[in-house]
């Protein structure tokens, strides 16, 4: 079971894109991976859904690496356990 | 330009079976592909469910995960149909291809999640794919990213009539010189829990089994499934040595005016008279008709109606079955599934049967080709789909013997 942020992450993304696990790595560009604009976006959901988060459209936006998205999710996970 | 187009291709997915030999194996052996419905409670028990089928064993897995059921099914009928054809795709070949598909439903799978989850589960946040999965013409789409195809494309959408108007609609883009081949058929997946509640709700799907033409019939029975036709200029397809299984040699269509659910078989007569006209053949030229014959009440009796007032005293000479009795009424797939049949009954010399026919119905005095399929030669023969709502499409087939 993955359980650290990156490896979820990781997972999430082999899954829905139906690729090995193996090649995906932190360093690994969307456009290396071959996820499009609409790939982006049903990445996106199914890492919302995984860690029950809002990504906002802004951000989503800018997501260029599987680093990105990992660093973005923490980010998103800290303002959930510390409220304002 | 009028052209003769030939039938080069046939892909089939059904409750018969994932592929065409299965299909036209189980029809002309007469076995049935209908079988209980195991996941929902509902007033009716059957249905001709394609339960095998699996798209990842044949599609590219991320392709099939961002296609609805139908799509699926149709993609892997298209594929199959593409390759029976042995087309080979040029550059000039791929602007000159049409595809044209009929679905009634679309994509529920996708809508049906959605609304479980957006209504039940009161989760608002949505599967980006439902509008891509639902879209009707993502068959259609699906096909032409597949082949790089950049002819006419789109999609009909005329209930239980859809893949019929859709295959004529691509013979006439052939027939006229607008294409030099076309990818014609229909699909349809409704085994959701909301579409098998909304059909339900209409009262017309059989407790038991489908019936058509007989006395104790009681409703129809839904199915699903796909098929695709290849189409081609006679022409060109002998020239290249292609096997041709028939000729597509004309297309009817009407409205009713009448009901928006009840049948008409003012409406359904003149569908097959246009159709005969269209492909400048008399009556007595027909030797078989695959018919809506659905296995309702109001469908069959009204169809023999029709037909006999369109073929009069010579009806009694036809050979006439709902090939419904043994794959369900697939919906916008059904007119293709019916077609591939026709045409394989041309092709084989062998008409398949109405099974389940424990004898004739009022009204229903013709020759349904009773439970065991026929050896016979026909010169030309009628598909007929009669759709909710009045629109109704005929398509003509030719042997090529003839």
């Amino acid at each position: 079971m993955p359980s650290t942020t990156a490896e979820r992450v990781i997972a999430v993304i082999a899954k829905t894109q139906h690729i090995p696990a193996e090649t995906v790595t932190l360093e690994s560009t969307f456009e290396e991976l071959k996820i499009d604009s609409l790939d982006g976006i049903n990445v996106v959901f199914a890492v919302e859904e995984e860690f029950n988060i809002e990504i906002p459209d802004d951000s989503a936006k800018l997501i260029r690496t599987v680093q990105d998205v990992v660093e973005g999710v923490d980010k998103l996970l800290a303002l959930k356990t510390t409220p304002a | 330009m009028t052209r003769r187009v030939a039938i080069t291709g046939i892909g089939t997915i059904s409750a018969l079976g994932l592929n065409r030999d299965i299909f036209w194996n189980a029809l002309a052996t007469g076995t049935t592909g209908i079988s209980p419905l195991t996941t929902h409670d509902l007033k009716f028990k059957n249905a001709a469910q394609a339960i095998t089928f699996d798209p990842f064993q044949t599609l590219d897995p991320k392709e099939a995960s961002y296609l609805d059921r139908f799509a699926q099914m149709g993609l892997v009928a298209a594929v199959e149909a593409i390759k029976d054809a042995n087309i080979t795709f040029t550059p000039e070949l791929r602007e000159q291809t049409a595809i044209v598909t009929g679905s009634s439903l679309g994509g529920k799978y996708a809508e049906d999640e959605g609304y479980y989850q957006l209504y039940s589960q009161k989760h608002s946040r949505f599967n980006p794919m439902s509008i891509p999965k639902a879209m009707m013409n993502s068959l259609t789409s699906r096909i032409s990213l597949q082949y790089g195809i950049t002819g006419p494309a789109w999609t009909v959408s005329t209930a239980c009539s859809s893949s019929n108007h859709a295959i004529g609609q691509a013979f006439e883009q052939v027939r006229n010189g607008q294409v030099e081949l076309a990818i014609a058929g229909g699909a349809d997946a409704p085994f959701t829990p909301g579409v098998l509640r909304a059909w339900e709700a209409l009262r017309v799907v059989s407790p038991t089994t489908c019936r058509p033409f007989t006395k104790d019939r009681d409703g129809l029975i839904l199915g699903e499934g796909a098929a695709i036709l290849v189409l081609e200029p006679l022409e060109s397809a002998r020239a290249r040595g292609a096997k041709i299984y028939c000729e597509l040699a004309g297309f009817g269509m009407s409205s009713d005016a009448h009901h928006i659910t009840q049948p008409s078989a003012t409406g359904a007569a003149r569908a097959m008279r246009l159709a005969l006209g269209n492909a400048g053949l008399d009556p007595t030229n027909i030797g078989y008709i695959n018919a809506h014959g659905t296995g309702t009440l109001a469908n069959d009796s009204t169809e023999s109606a029709a037909i006999q007032a369109v073929f009069g005293t010579y009806a009694q000479h036809l050979a006439i079955s709902s090939t419904k009795s043994m794959h369900g009424h697939a919906l916008g797939a059904a007119g293709a599934l019916e077609a591939a049949a026709t045409s394989l009954a041309l092709h084989h010399k062998l008409l398949p049967p109405t099974i389940n026919f424990t004898g004739p119905g009022d009204g229903c005095d013709l020759d349904y080709i009773p439970n065991v399929a026929r050896p016979d030669q026909v010169d030309a023969a009628l598909s007929n789909s009669f759709a909710f709502g009045g629109l109704n499409a005929v398509l003509v087939f030719r042997s090529l013997s003839f």
